[in-house]
Parts: C-alpha cells; sequence; structure tokens
C-alpha cells in the first residue's frame, strides 16, 4: 500500500476519564462543549438575575433570545446539513406561536396549570408545525433545485395571510373557528357563550394572552432543540441527510431514500420551529401575524448564515450577538439598521481574514484532514 | 494474485457471454437482455445483451463516447432504459429506482469521483453500511441502547472495510481532503459496504500511476475472493483488462460488437478496427 497511511497513533493509557476523553471524536467534544455553553450561559444568567444585575430591558429578551437560538438551530438543520434553502421558517413559528396560544387558552379555560398550559402550547405549536411541514415538504421536497426556497416563501406569506383572516373562540362547546375570508365577520360571529374566551381576532391577532413563557422554560427547549438536532446529525439519519447534501447521486447509488430523509430533516426542523413559537407565543401579551413576516424568516437565516452553515454552536452564538446588537445600538436612532448593516459586513469580512482564521485554528480544536497531502 | 483465468477449461455458453467455470452450474447475477435507451433521436445504447456469472470479473470497454458509462447508469437506473430487461439475480429490476436497485445488490462507483466530501472517511463508509443499520431516527436522537450497538458494530464494520486498501489510519479525516487515488479506493469501501453482489466500477484505475494499478489489479481480485460478489468494470487501461477480467465485452457507438476472454478480444479485427481505425486500403 502506498505511504498516506499513518499507524494510528499509540496512546498512553494514563487514566480511564482521560483517556476516554482523548479518544472521543472531534465532533463529539463539539457537541459536549456546545451543551456545557449552553449551560454555563443559563447559569450566569440565571445568578445575575437573582444578584438583580440585569436591567428590564434584558429580563425582557432573554425568552426571545432562547426562541430564536431554537429557530436557528432548527433552520441550519434545513439549510446547512440539508442543503436546502428555506425562506419561511417564521411561517412554521408563526404556526406553532398561534396553535400554541390556542392551545394554551383553551387550557385555561378548563382551568389547567400554568406549566402544564406551558408545555402543551410548545407540544402542540411542534405538532402543527410539522403537520404544516409535511404538507409543504412532500410536493416540494421530491423536486431538485430551488423550488423549496420559492415554496417556503410563499408559504410564509400564506400563513401570515390566513391567520391574519382567522377568529378562533373556545367556550363550553369547545372551539370555534371562523374562517374571515370576506373581512365583514366579527367576533360576535363566532357564536360564544357568555363565559367564552375570544382568543384570535382577525388581523388584530392574540390579544390577553397570559404570559407564560418563563426563562427556564426557554432554557429547557434550547436544550431539547440542541439535543434533537445534535443527536440526529450524528446518527445513521444525519449521515443520510448530509450524504444527500454533499452528493444526492452517490446517496441515491449507496440505497439511501432521498426524499424519506429530506422530509424527516425538514419536518424534524419545521416542529422545532413551531416549538419555539409556541414558547414565543406565550411570551407576549399581543400578537399579531405580521411579526412573523418574510424578514423574520430573513433575519433567523441572517444568524444561521453569519454563525456558519452546519455549525450549530456558531448558531446560538450568533443568534445572541445579532439580536442583542439591535437593542445595544438604540443609542443611534434612526442609523440603527444602518450601524447593524455594518456590522454584518465587518463580521463576514472579519471571519474572512487569514490572521483571524489562523489565530482561531489555533485556538479551537485542530480539524482533522487539513494536514493530508498527496 | 489469484489464478488466472484458463481458457481451455471455460464452455463457452451462454453464447453472449463468458461465465467462469465455477459459476456454470448457478444461475447468473446479471442477464442484460435486448437493453436500449434513446436521448431524443440518439441511440446511446441499442440491444445490448450481457450475461455475468456469480463470481466473475468482467470488463466493459470501448473507445470515449461509446455508451460505457451509460450502461452503468442503465443498470443503477439513473436512467429507466428505453428498451429490454435487466434481470439481477432472477429478478425483474423494472420500474426500480437507483437506492432500490442498490439494496437489491448493485453497488457502483463514478468516474468523476462522487463522495461525500464534507463527511470524515468513516462516515462515507458508515453511510454506505446505512442500510445495514436498522435503528429509527427516534432511536437515533433518543440514544437508546440498540443506537450505542449498532453504532459500535457499524464503527468496527467500517474499520474491517476500511483495512482492505489498509486505509483504517485515515477513517477521521475529511473525504474531500484525501488524495485522489485514496478517494477512488474509498467510492470502492463505500460501495462494497452496501453489500453488494455485483460492484460496478467506472474506471478504477483512471489516475493511478502503474504500481497503483497494479496493486488495484491484486485488490479486485482480493475483494472478489473475499466477498465472493461478481464485479462489471470500465476502464482504458487494457493491462489491467487483460490481466484481471474473465470476460470482456466491448461497445462502439452504443452497440456490442465483440465478445470474448481477452485473447479473443485482442484478435478480434473489428475491435482493432475501433480502437485503430480501418486499414488503408482494405
Amino acid at each position: 500500500m502506498k505511504k498516506q497511511t499513518k499507524p494510528a497513533s499509540v496512546k498512553k493509557p494514563d487514566g480511564t476519564l482521560k483517556r476516554y476523553f482523548k479518544n472521543m471524536k472531534t465532533a463529539t467534544k463539539v457537541d459536549y462543549a456546545t451543551y456545557l455553553g449552553v449551560i454555563l450561559a443559563f447559569a450566569v444568567v440565571m445568578a445575575c438575575q437573582s444578584a438583580g444585575l440585569l436591567n428590564r430591558q434584558v429580563t425582557g429578551m432573554l425568552v426571545p433570545i432562547c426562541c430564536y437560538i431554537c429557530m436557528a438551530v432548527s433552520l441550519n438543520l434545513t439549510v446547512g446539513i440539508l442543503g436546502e434553502l428555506s425562506l419561511g421558517h417564521a411561517g412554521f413559528m408563526s404556526v406553532g406561536a398561534f396553535s400554541g396560544i390556542v392551545a394554551s387558552m383553551s387550557l385555561g379555560f378548563t382551568g389547567a396549570g400554568d406549566v402544564v398550559r406551558l408545555v402543551a402550547a410548545i407540544a402542540i405549536g411542534a405538532v402543527v408545525a410539522a403537520i404544516a411541514g409535511v404538507i409543504v415538504g412532500v410536493p416540494v421536497l421530491r423536486l431538485r433545485g430551488d423550488y423549496l426556497a420559492i415554496v417556503t416563501l410563499a408559504f410564509g406569506e400564506i400563513i401570515k395571510e390566513l391567520i391574519n383572516c382567522l377568529l378562533v373562540g373556545f367556550d363550553e362547546n369547545g372551539l370555534h373557528i371562523r374562517f374571515n375570508y370576506d373581512g365583514n365577520s366579527v367576533m360576535g360571529d363566532l357564536g360564544l357563550t357568555e363565559n367564552g374566551v375570544e382568543i384570535i381576532k382577525g388581523a388584530q391577532g392574540a390579544a390577553g394572552n397570559e404570559k407564560l413563557s418563563t426563562f427556564v422554560a426557554g432554557f429547557v427547549l434550547v436544550m431539547i432543540t440542541l439535543i434533537v438536532v445534535l443527536n440526529l446529525v450524528r446518527s445513521r439519519t444525519g449521515r443520510a441527510v448530509m450524504a444527500i447534501r454533499d452528493n444526492r447521486i452517490a446517496a441515491e447509488s449507496v440505497g439511501i431514500n432521498v426524499t424519506k430523509y429530506k422530509l424527516t430533516a425538514f419536518v424534524v426542523s419545521a416542529a422545532l420551529a413551531g416549538a419555539a413559537g409556541g414558547l414565543y407565543g406565550l411570551n407576549f401579551s399581543s400578537l399579531a401575524s405580521t411579526t412573523f413576516d418574510f424578514n423574520a424568516s430573513i433575519l433567523v437565516l441572517v444568524y444561521v448564515v453569519l454563525g456558519g452553515l452546519g455549525n450549530i454552536w456558531g448558531s446560538i452564538v450568533a443568534t445572541v450577538v445579532l439580536y442583542a446588537l439591535p437593542e445595544a445600538l438604540r443609542g443611534f436612532d434612526d442609523l440603527r439598521m444602518l450601524v447593524y448593516a455594518i456590522v454584518l459586513i465587518l463580521v463576514m469580512l472579519a471571519t474572512h481574514n487569514e490572521r483571524l482564521r489562523a489565530l482561531l485554528a489555533k485556538v479551537l480544536p485542530r480539524r482533522k484532514g487539513a494536514a493530508v497531502h498527496g | 494474485m489469484a489464478k488466472k483465468f484458463e481458457k481451455g477449461k471455460m464452455v463457452p455458453v451462454p453464447s453472449h457471454s463468458i461465465i467462469p467455470e465455477r459459476d456454470l452450474d448457478k444461475s447468473p447475477i446479471l442477464e442484460c437482455s435486448h437493453l436500449g435507451i434513446d436521448f431524443g433521436g440518439l441511440r446511446a445504447v441499442d440491444d445490448f445483451n450481457l450475461t455475468i456469472g456469480r463470481t466473475e470479473i468482467a470488463g466493459l470497454i470501448g473507445p470515449n463516447g461509446a455508451g460505457k458509462t451509460t450502461v452503468f447508469n442503465l443498470l443503477t437506473k439513473v436512467y429507466q432504459p428505453t428498451r429490454g430487461t435487466i434481470l439481477l439475480d432472477g429478478f425483474d429490476t423494472s420500474g426500480k429506482t437507483t437506492a432500490q436497485i442498490n439494496r437489491m445488490g448493485i453497488a457502483r462507483t463514478f468516474q468523476n469521483i462522487r463522495l461525500f466530501s464534507n463527511l470524515s472517511v468513516e462516515d462515507n463508509v458508515k453511510v454506505g453500511l446505512h442500510n445495514q443499520e436498522k435503528y429509527s431516527a427516534l432511536t437515533g436522537v433518543l440514544r437508546l441502547p440498540k443506537y450505542w450497538r449498532q453504532e459500535k458494530a457499524a464503527h468496527e464494520r467500517a474499520l474491517e472495510l476500511l483495512s482492505i486498501f489498509d486505509m483504517q489510519g485515515l477513517a477521521s479525516h475529511k473525504a474531500g481532503s484525501l488524495p485522489y487515488g485514496a478517494q477512488r479506493r474509498l467510492e470502492i469501501v463505500r460501495a462494497l459496504a452496501t453489500n453488494p453482489s455485483l460492484l460496478l466500477l467506472d474506471e478504477p484505475a483512471a489516475g493511478m500511476n502503474p504500481s497503483e494499478t497494479a496493486e488495484l489489479m491484486e485488490n479486485i481480485v482480493k475483494i472478489r475472493d473475499t466477498f465472493q460478489i461478481a464485479v462489471l468494470l470500465i476502464e482504458h487501461d487494457m493491462n489491467l483488462v487483460m490481466g484481471i477480467c474473465e470476460g470482456i465485452c466491448v461497445l462502439n457507438f452504443g452497440r456490442v460488437i465483440a465478445k470474448g476472454t481477452s485473447e479473443e478480444i485482442q484478435a478480434n479485427p473489428a475491435v482493432i478496427e475501433a480502437y485503430l481505425g480501418k486499414k488503408r486500403g482494405s
């Protein structure tokens, strides 16, 4: 055989734990570091919060940041791991948010506890968004090319308009849903009884919600999202998905059902976005469907792209920084978004900088393979 | 190197192919009859008949543009044939997809290397083992004991397969960073990982130097002997083809112009004409 083969380096048996860590794959180390980082950040924020170091502005951002981390990580599954461009991720968040609100308000009417209502909102948000993911994914993922981008873009807009026309209420007789397609219906047309609650009021969106979301719930959801995405990526399913991304024809030639795995990744991504929506919806006393417009989808895509495609911890860091940045730039007033854009460009230039990359390469665990030459 | 094919012992049935003596009492692994495909008005492959024995190494040769890779694409259903049938192990393959064909037992490599270049070498092989691992996505996410068991088995199997080409030391490297020859070998390993009964190799020796080619020849025979599978290869390196192929099929302009053993092919005037052109004045 040729000389390219290096003998597997012999490792000294110095302590089981140390050896275990040494033998661990780089990918596994990065995963554990990601979990650890999130837990540490959570602990620090909790400590600061109990010490009273955080002002109201910062505490108000905590839950949305958790939601957007879940959004970015789940979008990374579609864009980075599966390699399909999705421009309507906020649409799934919207579906999750409004179905979550309906679930939580309905349960509130029956007198369920806050935690049950929050968990139910997140779970139902995930399920409904997954169904939406199947409806969008089944026809589109069979096609090759950029169709997913076009269809998800349309999906986001359609969902926004649909919810704009939706009237939902709940009373003793159950759920009342009316589709206000001609714009003439009012909440009174739902025929709610006296005790009934109005949940979604058309263009006004959902108002009068109880704010049930907490930072702890956000942290738990982020951890669940991370576990789902990272474990999926390191499993047989994730390998199949990445194989499709790298080379569809070769993936087919080794017996991988391309449509099935594309759909799996896309639906998991949609479900996680729906769960994030469920949490997000219960963080505000009122919520209109216009919150989840095209701009929201692009915003999440920016987090994913700047964090690095397929790089999960990158998505988390990018989300935190880029979500907090516009708030920190409030001092610039009208120029805020302009400065934001300039910062984005500077980040792109900096991460492309040779010296910075060399510096990062020293700090970060070395990627194997870079040193092999022919 | 395994014992060379002895022409004298060969019984020339069925007429349109060469099946090694040891396979004669068994049904062939692959039978193509009257296979053809048109691209618009162009008959890219026409009336292609081929039978391959269970443990035969067969060669498919011909000048550039003769339709050799098209035949591979027909066998693996990258293209659906316009005419004709393909029987794999006696089963009709019509209407199957590429992925189903692989599960039925045909694995292939590509002329222009198609690795999963962002995955590690080991993961490339594990993708090949995909259909031998049987746990669901949910088991993978929850990391149930079944996941750990099967992943451990897949890891060991992947290293074992890589050791065919002495590549187990490269397992954690990124596939795209490997040198060219190693990438070609990795493609073969990945194809083998799918547990095929017929291995299609599209120009396995392209870009290799003579000593690498000699090594590859040994390895192809070794693979056939250890896995007891059939191999059909496209190759322009005549030393390789004549050295290890027990039956050779020559294509030109999408049609079979000759079939036989290496000696027969070398002496065939139609083959010489296809490669070198007509003799002047004849």
